[in-house]
């Protein structure tokens, strides 16, 4: 199998269970991302997302394992993976804009005062900041806003990977929608590689071009990987209507409601499993031949 | 007087305190006053009555109005202004707090950056710390061999506690997801240290710093009494050696006045820095 531009090999991470023994988050995680592609990663709360995304960002280190990222060993951060926290993490003392160009300014130490201030004013527009609100302190936005910043300030750096941790977890859902329409137009107007973590299914068809599919914790693993066969661009109102929507939908929301529990908790995979690969497309001519023929299609289309 | 706003009444209500205060002091003390004419006649027939008099309030305003219309003059080492006196005090203070802050807050941020510098430093601090600043007196004087280098150590020792303790716990209090905001762009130990720690961690110190300068103020007068010399704290108990209690009390009034704007001052540095999260 060609290596993908980054790949995550068997990944492991215990913790000490606080009782003298030790409990395993996940094992033996393999999977692979694509140049350009928009990756989420969907799993009940506690199954180590979070932790397979600190790792990515080499802000911690797994127990054994290894991640690379254009053939390179990542270790430590960097600013080739710029990463979206789901709490902000904006500097509450910095005005939103000084809060993008604190981050250009590290990206491109070289660039000049009035060059970072254009960069950065430009991404804060595209996720539709303008005006008077920039010079605002983070204290003085919405929630809504604080995360628009946050995007803004990952984006501007044009990271080689973008990690987004829930970003939208503690936002309305009227919010949400909003921004994750301009989340997808920040996206489509670079070649961004984004890997998302969400709970929220419908976030993930919308904005995925493949959605991973992780088993619940301990031992959890990343049992599936799910195509998303809806065409960009996609809106949220259009999609409801593709004939794969639902199909897709409904594979997913059995995996989360029934087999995540069924399958977790099993440590007999091997090493180096790779997620296995769920195309689901009505749309494609049931007689033709399938290059993939994958159960859980049958299954999910059945369900 | 419903249509005034809260600050109006609780000013108007502070004058009226104030002169009602004052009325009530300057009407208590009508049989002193004579007493206090006498004194000068007591003191020249070294009279068996040294006890003056409690000045009322009129003859402490007509002292402020006196002093404070020439408030620079000098007049050999035992009648200097209360200006001059003043500056004395505020320059000991200023010296001595200003290089308990240079040491102060590199170290607290090492405390605070490293849990083993913290433990440490920890025990040493802890013994440090309760020992009254005066107490150290005795020590400076004989190290030192000069009064003046003594009151600014003294100065010094007093306000490094609460600016090392508060610079410490500032900055091992800086969340953790600012620290990684600094970590995932990369920046070096010193640029991260600089404009991510040292503005999250601000608040904190500048409160340490306002405590030091309030405590380095209660000392300085203190430690004037002892050294002598100059200063406001000498000024007092000289004016209480020549039995003037006018002076005494005027110059109360004074350590009072400038203590509040040193305080304030940090008030303002506090608010400067201050941010919500
Ligand atoms: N530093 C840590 N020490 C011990 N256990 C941890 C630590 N970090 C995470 N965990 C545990 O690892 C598991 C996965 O956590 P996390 O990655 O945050 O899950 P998710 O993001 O999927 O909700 C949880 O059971 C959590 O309690
Ligand atoms: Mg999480």
């Amino acid at each position: 199998m060609a290596k993908s531009f980054l790949s995550i090999e068997q990944l492991t991470q215990r913790y000490p269970d606080g009782q003298g023994g030790e409990f395993t988050v996940f094992e033996n995680a393999n999977f692979g991302i694509e140049k350009g592609e928009f990756v989420c990663i969907l799993g009940h709360s506690g199954c180590g997302k979070s932790t397979i995304m600190n790792i990515l960002a080499g802000l911690a280190d797994p127990t054994s394992g290894v991640v690379k990222m254009d053939g390179q060993h990542v270790s430590g951060p960097s600013l080739d993976r710029g990463v979206v926290f789901q709490n902000y993490s904006l500097l509450p003392w910095l005005t939103a804009l000084k809060n993008v160009t604190f981050g250009v300014q590290a990206r491109f130490p070289d660039w000049d005062k009035s060059k970072v201030i254009e960069h950065s004013t430009a991404f804060l527009e595209k996720v539709g900041l303008t005006g008077d609100t920039i010079h605002r302190k983070p204290s003085q936005l919405s929630g809504g806003m604080r995360q628009r910043v946050s995007i803004a300030r990952a984006f501007a750096n044009e990271p080689k990977l973008l990690l987004l941790d829930e970003p939208f977890g503690a936002l309305d859902a009227l919010t949400r929608g909003t921004i994750q329409d301009e989340l997808i137009k920040v996206w489509s107007d670079t070649d961004q590689t984004v890997f998302m973590i969400t709970h929220d299914i419908d976030e993930a068809i919308l904005l995925a071009d493949r959605i991973l599919l992780m088993t619940n914790g301990p031992m959890a693993q990343v049992a599936e990987s799910v195509e998303i066969t809806i065409p960009r661009p996609r809106k949220r109102t259009d999609i409801v209507d593709h004939p794969n929507y639902y199909a897709i939908r409904n594979h997913l929301v059995q995996f989360l409601g029934q087999r995540s529990a069924e399958l977790a908790g099993q440590s007999d995979t091997p090493p180096l499993a790779q997620p296995k690969t769920v195309r689901i497309d009505l749309t494609e001519d049931i007689d033709a031949e399938d290059p993939e023929p994958a159960t859980p299609q049958l299954r999910a289309v059945e369900a | 007087m419903e249509t005034l706003s809260e600050n109006k009444k609780a000013a108007l209500l502070s004058v009226l305190l104030l002169l009602v205060g004052c009325l009530i002091w300057e009407l208590s003390i009508p049989a002193q006053e004579a007493a206090g004419e006498l004194t000068e006649y007591e003191l020249l027939t070294g009279g068996g009555q040294p006890k003056a008099g409690v000045p009322p309030p009129s003859q402490v305003l007509g002292k402020a109005w006196e002093q404070l219309s020439n408030p620079f003059y000098d007049a050999g080492p035992n009648d200097k202004g209360i200006g001059i006196q003043i500056g004395y005090s505020i320059y000991r203070v200023l010296t001595g707090y200003l290089l308990a802050a240079l040491i102060a807050i590199p170290l607290g941020f090492l405390i605070g950056m490293s849990s083993v510098a913290y433990k440490a430093l920890n025990p040493f601090i802890q013994v440090l710390r309760p020992i009254s600043p005066l107490a150290w007196m005795p020590l400076a004087l004989f190290v030192i061999q000069d009064s003046e280098m003594s009151a600014i150590f003294v100065i010094f020792i007093c306000s490094i506690w609460p600016m090392l303790i508060n610079t410490a716990f500032g900055v091992a209090g800086v969340r953790e997801d600012w620290v990684n905001v600094a970590r995932t762009h990369e920046l070096g130990a010193f640029k991260t240290a600089f404009t991510v720690i040292l503005p999250a961690a601000a608040p904190t110190i500048v409160t340490g710093m306002r405590i030091s300068i309030g405590i380095a103020w209660l000392v300085i007068v203190a430690a004037e009494m002892l050294v002598g010399g100059t200063g406001i704290g000498y000024y007092v108990w000289n004016e209480w050696n020549n039995l003037d209690l006018t002076s005494v009390i005027f110059s109360i009034l004074m350590i009072g006045v400038v203590g509040m704007l040193l305080d304030s001052l940090f008030g303002l540095l506090q608010r400067a820095v201050a941010y919500v999260e």
